[in-house]
Formats: C-alpha cells, structure tokens, sequence
C-alpha cells in the first residue's frame, strides 16, 4: 500500500505553462477526489501520477519512491478511464486478464483470478462476451475489475463515472465507495461533478486553471471556502455573491445603496473601506417579513424542486438565489426581503477572491437595524 | 436526396440495368469469342451468343502459353506482394502513428508523395537499381576511396553486384513499396482512441506487444481490404514483369503472357488472328482476382468504410 506525494509539480506544453506548482501529499489508503472545471488541469495531474504524462518540473513519489522516469507499468497505479477503454475484439474475460497476460502468469492462475475479481463486481455471467455487448454501466465494471485485478498500489479514476446516466451513475458510485472499503487502495478520482466530489472523498482537492485552490474534507471545503471560486464552484445551487466595502462606522460590511449586515467587532474596523465580495448560500438564507438584516431584491422566476422551491431574485441586477421549504407567491417584480442572518456570511478580498479571515469565534448574529 | 416515387424508381433502375450492361458486356464478347472457332470468330458480323468449343479453346490455350508454371509464378508474386505490403504498411503507419519522433511527419510525406510516383512514372531508375541492387553502394564506395582502401589492403578489387533480373525478388520488391497501404493503414490507426494506447501501457504492455495483441485484430478488417486490392494491383502488373524478366519460360507470369497471345501483326505473321484463343486464356487469367474480391467482398467493403467500432 502507498501513500502519493506530489511536490511542486509543474507541466508545460512548450510555452503554455498549463499547472504551476501543484504539491499535494496523499496519505495511504485515503479516497482524494480532484475536482475542477474541465480545462483545469486535473486529468493531466492524474496522468502524471499514472505516467501517461511527463513531469515538466518537480517531482512525484509513490510509496516514497520517485517515480518521475519511471514507465506507467513499474509505478503499480491502475486507471480506469472516462471511456472504459476496453479491448473491443476481446472477450470480457480477456479484458480483465490482459495485464496478468502481459505480465506472463500461466493461464490456470489467470482464469482463477479473473473468475473471482468478476464474481467480486458481479460480472460471471457476462465473461464471455465483448465489450460491444455490454452496456455503459457493464463496461464500467469491466474496466474496474480490470483495475483492481492488478491488486494496484494505487487506484486512479479518470471522470469514470461522466458517460453514465444519472441514476446508474449514484449506483457506481456506490459501488466505488464499496470497492474502496473492501481494497484500501489509496484513490485518486478526477471529476468535475461536485456531488461525485462531494460523497466519494476523503479529502478533496478543488483545481482551477493549473493551480490548487483549496485542499480539505468535503465538509471544510462547503463550510469554509478558502477562495471565491471554491465557493462558486462547491455547492449547488451555487453560492450567492454580491459586492461590498467593509465600514467601520457601519460596524459591518454595506451592499449596495441600502442594505448593511453587521459584522463581529474587528473584522470591519481592521479593513475599513475594503472592497470585498460578500457570499451567502441560498440554503442558508430565507425570505423576510421585512426589517430582518439582509437586501431587499425584485422576485423573478421561481423553480420547483419537489422538496421545496428556488426563488430567483435580481438585486441592482445581480441575480440572487434563495432555497426555502416553504411556498409563496410572488407577482413577478414585487420586491422581497431576503434575510441573511450574519453566520451565513463569506467575506472575500475583492482583489485577490481570497476569503477573508474570520475571526474567532466566527460571526456573531446582531440584532438587525 | 432520398425521394421514393415509382417513376423516380423506375429511372434509377434503368440507370442501373444500362451501366451493368455496359460494364458486362465486353466480358460476355470474351466468353462468346472464346467459345468458338477460329473461323466464327473472325466472320462478321459478330457472334453473341456461345459456341460450342469453349472447353477445346481454354485447352488450347492452356497448353500454347505454358500456362501451369506462370500461373504458379503469378500466384506466388501476388501473395509475396500482398504480405510484403501489408507487413510493411502496418510497421510504418504504427511507427508514424504511434511514436513522436523528430522528422516523423517529414517521414509521413515522403512516404506520401511516392503515391504520386507509381512504378511506371520511375521504371527506368528501378530498372537500373534491379540490374544491379548495390549499385548505389558501389557508387558510395568508389566516390568515398572505400574501394580504395580496400583494394590497397586486400588487393581485392570492390565490384558490388546483386542482379534481380529475372529473379522472383526483382519481380516482387519493387512493387512492394508503395504508400497506399501506409496510407490507409495510417488512418485506420489515427481512429484508435488514445484511451485505448493508455490502457494497454497500464497494462504494461510494450508497443510490440500492444502491436501484436490489440492493433493487428482490430485491423482485421482494414488487412482485408488492403489484400483484396493489392492482390488484383499484383496479379494485373505487366509492364515491370515485362521489363524484369527474359527468361518467360520459368518466370513469366500469366497477364505478359496473354500479351503474347493477343494477336498482332508479329504474332500472326499475316495469318488468321487467333481472338478465339486470346479470350479462353484472358477468362481464365480473370478468374484468380474475380474470386478473390467475392471471397472478400464482405470484409473489403467493412475495411473501407471502417464505421463497426
């Protein structure tokens, strides 16, 4: 078993810098998810791991051994791809046995394991068709049975779950989450879908353009976004945002012409005058009577979701977003109060996006204005 | 396009009964004209329906060309062919494909521009290497003092020579290289999904290895096609079987031979033309290629298309 250590790694396609000093530690047997908006450099951190992709600079170490010039079969990583990447013209059963084929175990072994690895994700039956044959959330299992026949030091998922349906897709999810229990193989899962994120990992990685923007589990990573892209990116529906500009005579943080929320003691007399980015969840919020701190915003659609509604609102413009169990009915432009009580507030540098300290012991709800 | 009227239908019909006709016709002329006598043959106006002596003509004919050992030369020119081409196509299209080289696409383009160069646009040149193949090498030798040194050292006099004339080598090799096959194995190749080159390098399979287990079935198909055609492009050479080989007896191949045997004013000598003959001999040369596209028709036509994935 192995941990992953990732330290300072940059990769460069001529001079397109495309990640720029990634370093990452992953502790053995630990479920990390990598996640990001296409583009931003989580599968080609994958395949770096996988050696599928040269290391322009720094170094990664498997199991404390580096593994930077070494070939993708040396590394004892075993990938299951976005697309299966089964072998089309081999049986099932051939699929998961190819690498013990490769590896040159003689064929009564080879069939025994690959017997038992089929029966562990339920595929006996199906072993001795092609691939063609099968559909998506059966290929799925062949590629993973192909995986963990290997008994690999170390798992990589690349977005394997993206070509599936909805429904088969938290039926595999599951199944991973299972797999994982029962190996302890130390995983690395690149998605970009948040709840993949969200429920597979142990600790989660957000990525964009290249760099890492926050490391933590998924509930620090929810609750505390270390940057304003994490907190638009985590969470759905996406984080409210609006503009602002820290008062100390306010005591607190001003939206706009008319709305302030109030602020713990320090935090707006530190920073007076700074112009910051102020995010609330639309869980977090309600809709008000009126007088309760928070903004006062135009209704504009609203979605039903079954449990409850989404109440679209526009704020000088700004669309804003507010999940509430309960139902009302708003005229289409009828200005609404939305209560946003002072614990639901993230601060962010208008500047560098990067969330503002919050000083201890977090907010403090004071009474509204 | 797709429009379904009876007339409209009709007309397509006609179309297609015209242009099969036309396409048959010549090859019925050949059967009916081998089917009969000499005189019946050369009377006016032409016959179009069979005679009765078609099993006394191939015969016939069989036995003035010496048919039996061109047949068998023939045949082993076009298997030579066949899998020369296939075996070298397949290793350059993986190596361009699949390996990042510098000069890689350089390589791809030379190869690529001698398809605007067949064997007939270069004959003389590769009449000149395959009198002598180290020719070149002599020249190398001589031009650099090699030869020189060699003779100094030695006394050995430096005269390279390897003659293909007539030889099942100098019929073979030069119509070997060509960059169909490299082309359309090429594209083939560039449809493999990368994922799938990735999965076999965690599987630790090696190139050759992903070469032989995984690229060569899934080009099964594309093996096919490219034999079908090249099987007909080897069997129908006459030019360079012409110019190569002197000694007709043991090389000759059946096609130069049905040159022979189509009448001229050298071969009749002024006497009757035999048109009777030429065609028992031409159905039976047809015959080979005619076969070897209907045996392959289904996979050709798959190895073309390439669309089942």
């Amino acid at each position: 078993m192995a941990d992953i250590s990732i330290r300072n790694v940059a990769k460069s396609y001529g001079k397109d810098r495309l990640m720029t000093d990634v370093s990452l530690e992953i502790s053995n047997k630990e479920f990390v998810v990598i996640l990001g908006p296409s583009g931003c450099g989580k599968s080609t951190l994958l395949r770096m791991i996988a050696g599928l992709e040269a290391i322009s600079a720094g170094q990664i170490a498997i199991a404390g051994q580096v593994v930077n010039d070494l070939e993708p079969r040396e590394r004892g990583c075993a990938m299951v791809f976005q697309n299966y990447a089964l072998y089309p013209h081999m049986t099932v059963a051939e699929n998961i046995g190819y690498a013990l084929k490769v590896a040159g175990l003689p064929k009564a072994d080879r069939l025994a394991r690959v017997a038992a690895v089929a029966a562990s994700v339920g595929l006996t039956e199906f072993l001795d068709r092609k691939p063609g044959q099968l559909s998506g959330g059966q290929r799925q299992r062949v590629a993973m049975a192909r995986a963990i026949i290997r008994e690999p030091k170390v798992f990589l998922f690349d977005e394997p779950l993206s070509n599936l349906d909805a429904k088969l897709r938290v039926q595999m999810r599951h199944e991973i989450r299972r797999i994982h229990h029962r190996i302890g193989a130390t995983s690395v899962f690149v998605t970009h879908d948040q709840h993949e994120g969200m429920t597979l990992a142990d600790r989660l990685v957000v990525m964009n353009k290249g760099t890492i923007e926050q490391i933590g589990t998924p509930r620090e990573v929810y609750e505390n976004p270390a940057s304003l892209y994490v907190a638009g990116f985590i969470g759905s529906p996406a984080m409210n945002f609006l503009p602002g500009r820290l008062d100390s005579a306010a005591r607190g943080v001003v939206l706009g012409n008319d709305a302030r929320i109030d602020l713990p003691p320090g935090i707006a007399q530190s920073r007076n005058g700074q112009l910051v980015q102020v995010g609330f969840r639309p869980e977090r919020v309600a809709i008000g009577h009126g007088g309760e701190a928070g903004v006062t915003a135009r209704f504009d659609f609203v979605e039903e979701l079954g449990s409850g509604c989404l109440y679209h609102f526009l704020h000088e413009d700004i669309p804003l977003t507010v999940q509430s169990d309960t139902r009302h009915a708003f005229a289409p432009g009828q200005d609404v109060r939305i209560a946003i009580p002072p614990d639901a507030l993230h601060l962010f540098d208008a500047t560098t996006t990067r969330a503002l300290p919050r000083t201890a012991p977090t907010l403090v709800a004071v009474p509204a204005i | 396009m797709i429009e379904r009227t009876p007339i409209l239908n009709i007309l397509t019909h006609l179309i297609l009964a015209v242009g099969a006709v036309l396409m048959l016709l010549p090859m019925w002329i050949a059967f009916v004209a081998a089917s009969h006598d000499i005189t019946a043959v050369n009377t006016a106006p032409v016959e179009m329906w069979p005679g009765p002596h078609l099993i006394a003509n191939l015969r016939e004919a069989w036995a003035l060309s010496d048919f039996g050992q061109k047949f068998i030369n023939t045949f082993i020119v076009a298997f030579a062919v066949v899998t020369g081409k296939i075996t070298i196509a397949c290793i350059t299209a993986f190596s361009i494909v699949f390996f990042d080289y510098r000069g890689r696409m350089f390589i791809f383009w030379a190869i690529f521009i001698t398809l605007m160069l067949p064997l007939e646009v270069r004959i003389v040149p590769t009449y000149a290497v395959a009198a002598n193949a180290l020719q070149p090498f002599q020249v190398i030798a001589d031009s650099t003092g090699i030869s020189w040194v060699i003779n100094r050292l030695t006394g050995i006099e430096l005269a390279l020579n390897w003659n293909l004339l007539n030889s099942y080598t100098g019929l073979i090799l030069p119509l070997i290289a060509t960059a169909t096959g490299t082309f359309l194995y090429r594209q083939f190749f560039l449809t493999i999904p990368d994922e799938l080159v990735e999965a076999a390098r965690m599987d630790g399979a090696g190139p050759l290895r992903f070469l032989r287990d995984i690229l060569i079935p899934l080009s099964y198909t594309n093996m096919a096609a490219l034999a079908t055609i090249m099987f007909v492009y080897a069997w129908n050479q006459y030019l360079w079987p012409l110019l190569v080989i002197t000694d007709r007896a043991n090389y000759g191949l059946v096609v130069v031979e049905l040159g022979n045997l189509v009448p001229d004013q050298f071969s009749t000598g002024g006497g009757t033309p035999t048109w009777h003959l030429a065609m028992a001999a031409t159905l039976m040369v047809m015959i080979p290629p005619i076969l070897i596209v209907i045996l392959m028709q289904r996979w050709f036509v798959r190895g073309l298309i390439n669309t089942d994935k």
